[in-house]
């Protein structure tokens, strides 16, 4: 009867049509699909650059709100500058540098500031004797780019890393400032809390159609002028709703977003001797990486496979085998207190994989002047986010990029079959 | 006589514990209310955006004041060169500096007055660093960046060093002995991590960081990972703390029924 009465008064909600409050908005200036770090960090952007408050109505979709699936949630959390292409150097300084003054950005009144238990070991690559020279290459380019990393010889690698076996590593490239890695979930909440706070819509559902009329047949369309595809994994199934990739092999139609889902896999492994605290991103010249987790002498492995034995996408399933054949010896000869360790827990996570250069992809497309794409990253969208995020709307709402020039990074490479590779992945 | 007393205390104790339940204001202080006026402007707040805006500007102003304070001193350095430039920074922070090889100290009194006798070492480098309860951050180290010599810097209860501030003293690894952060809180383990670069310091003062949630571990780790460094951590309370929360609780409880 109060409950009633209180609806009765002209503040309240109640309206005697049923409607469903988890729709979206009928119209929408911009559609972000995808609400992972990457999506949420355009979207707060967006909002961030717009001139007039309330002026720009973005949404953010996501399809599955539990991140189950979600690779910014299943990541290792690492931010390094050690690439070799220079653009990627300047977004990760960027993205450092956000995550530094992350509070001066991401604060909300009232609300507790944002601890990303950022651990500030550096990542340490080890080469051999046939990749030093690739190595010291990326080494001058970092520096120049404004890294601050250091080369050491074997020599200084055994004096500053006593655990370590350097028997067959020609040089090492340390990160001194800037490089290490944090807490993604976190990250993930302070962009979406700041964006909500600035009224970025969040709708959960998933993106079934891309129509350019409009005639509504699915469930609830959004009307919108600009769609963001920052879908990750499944950025090509979204792009394919538009029917890029579906014409004639050699038109500019038939190219397709060269981004597929691979998934990778990630182990807990316990071992009570192992390096202390100051241990660094590990990543071995075989492509074996682990890190320190915790105080407790937990670490976290994996590495990537070989391109013929990717693993099958169609579910997150754990494959122990691939730790003790390929992950287990490589840390057990890098490191000889890990011959004696216990594995306690393992998941898996799609890489949002670039088949092309495995470089991310920003930009328009040539055919569709209102889809963005800011997907592709294949394993350091995390560690990029805040600053593509602003690369993206920069673009959108500036016409051209600003702060960082990433038209080295746009779909015109792949028009013209012009790989940049990255000769750093992990 | 004591019922009706008994009974007022129980609801005064029932309605401060509804107040504090719905704002966190931290995760330790449970049992005591945040003063008045800030009750009262989160009231505020809440019910009105002039409020908000102006809380949000207070804000924004008092991180734009200290970033001021940690701005570059170039004209300074082109004109004076980078030794004057530090010290003239180090004293406009109401900090204290030592140069090598003069045995007295420099420093700003209270109101941040200091002489100009400073100027006359223009060439000696600085060699010891007091920047105890200044607003020294990240940006500031821009200040410091040429001292080749420095060997003692103190950090004691700056409120704006944090981990990264830590990550970049590693342009001081050759020459720091000497490293002083206790009172910071802004300091996490994950910050500690980065002083493994600093292969020359010998004594480290990490007393009363209140973010370290477990410091014997991390004493340990230190230790492990710093051999030839002594460090000093007091302020630490090492004792089992499991079971006397458990019992405030009950007796909590017990008290209420």
């Amino acid at each position: 009867m109060r409950k009633k009465a209180r609806d009765a008064l002209p503040g309240s909600s109640w309206s005697p049509l049923e409607l469903n409050p988890n729709l979206p908005p009928e119209r929408a200036d911009i559609v972000v699909v995808g609400g992972g770090v990457m999506g949420w960090s355009v979207a707060y952007w967006l909002k961030q650059k717009e001139r007039i408050p309330g002026g720009l109505k973005v949404v953010v979709v996501e399809k599955d709100p539990m991140y189950s699936q979600a690779s910014t949630v299943l990541s290792a959390g690492g931010i390094r500058q050690q690439f070799s292409l220079p653009e990627n150097i300047h977004l990760s300084l960027a993205s450092a540098d956000f995550m530094r003054n992350i509070n001066e950005h991401l604060d909300v009144l009232n609300e507790e500031p944002v601890d990303l238990q950022f651990n500030q070991s550096g990542y340490l690559f080890l080469a051999s004797e046939k990749v030093a020279h690739i190595m010291e290459e990326n080494y001058s380019t970092q520096r120049q780019a404004g890294a601050k990393v250091s080369l050491l010889s074997p020599a200084q690698l055994k004096d500053r890393f006593p655990w370590i076996n350097t028997d067959d590593v020609a040089l090492a490239s340390y990160g001194l400032e800037n490089e290490g890695w944090f807490d993604p979930w976190t990250l993930l909440n302070a962009f979406r809390r700041k964006a909500m706070s600035m009224g970025v819509i969040q709708c959960c559902g998933e993106v079934t159609g891309v129509s350019k009329l409009f005639r509504h047949l699915e469930y609830q369309p959004v009307e919108c002028a600009i769609v963001v595809n920052a879908a990750g994994a499944f950025s090509g199934k979204v792009a394919g709703m538009l029917g890029i990739g579906s014409g004639p092999k050699d038109s500019l139609a038939g190219i397709a977003l060269p981004v597929e889902p691979r998934k990778r896999f990630i182990y807990v492994v316990h071992c009570p001797d192992g390096p202390g605290l100051d241990t660094p991103f590990l990543i071995d010249y075989s492509g074996v990486y682990f890190r320190r987790e915790g105080l407790g002498g937990n670490y976290i492995a994996g590495a990537s496979p070989e391109e013929a034995e990717e693993p099958d996408v169609s579910n997150l399933e754990v494959d122990h085998q691939f730790f003790e054949e390929k992950i287990w010896p490589s840390m057990a000869h890098r490191v000889p207190a890990f011959e004696k360790l216990k594995v306690t827990s393992a998941w898996a996570g799609f890489y949002d994989y670039n088949t092309f250069d495995q470089n991310g992809i920003i930009g328009m497309h040539p055919l569709i002047n209102n889809m963005y794409f800011a997907t592709g990253f294949s394993g350091h969208g995390l560690q990029h986010s805040p600053a593509v995020g602003r690369a993206v709307a920069e673009l959108i709402l500036d016409g051209n990029f600003k702060t960082l020039d990433l038209s080295r990074l746009g779909f015109g490479r792949i028009l013209a079959q012009e790989p940049m590779m990255e000769r750093n992945i992990v | 006589m004591s019922a009706p007393l008994t009974f007022l205390q129980r609801y005064f104790r029932r309605s401060a514990l509804l107040l504090v339940a719905r704002r966190p204001w931290s995760s330790s202080s449970q049992s005591s209310l945040p003063p008045f006026h800030t009750r009262l402007l989160l009231y505020l707040t809440q019910r009105f955006y002039d409020v908000e805006m102006l809380l949000s500007w207070r804000s924004k102003l008092k991180r734009r004041g200290v970033q001021k304070k940690n701005a570059y001193y170039s004209y300074t350095e082109r004109f004076y060169g980078s030794n004057l430039a530090t010290a003239y920074f180090i004293l406009n922070l109401k900090g204290g500096f030592r140069y090598a090889g003069q045995p007295d100290w420099f420093r700003a009194d209270r109101k941040g007055r200091f002489s100009w006798d400073f100027m006359n070492h223009k060439d000696t480098p600085i060699e010891d660093v007091d920047m105890s309860y200044t607003v020294f951050n990240y940006t500031g180290l821009n200040n410091l960046e040429g001292q080749q010599s420095l060997r003692t810097l103190s950090l004691r209860g700056c409120p704006e060093v944090d981990d990264w501030f830590l990550a970049r003293l590693h342009m001081f690894q050759d020459s720091l002995e000497e490293l002083d952060i206790s009172h910071c809180p802004r300091i996490t383990t994950g910050g500690l991590a980065a002083l493994r670069n600093l292969k020359g310091l010998k004594r480290l003062d990490m007393s009363s960081l209140p973010r370290i949630s477990t410091p014997g571990l991390v004493i340990i780790l230190l230790e492990e990972m710093l051999p030839q460094c002594k460090i000093t951590a007091t302020g630490y309370d090492h004792s089992l703390r499991e079971e006397g929360g458990e019992e405030e609780q009950k007796n909590h409880l017990q008290g209420q029924r």
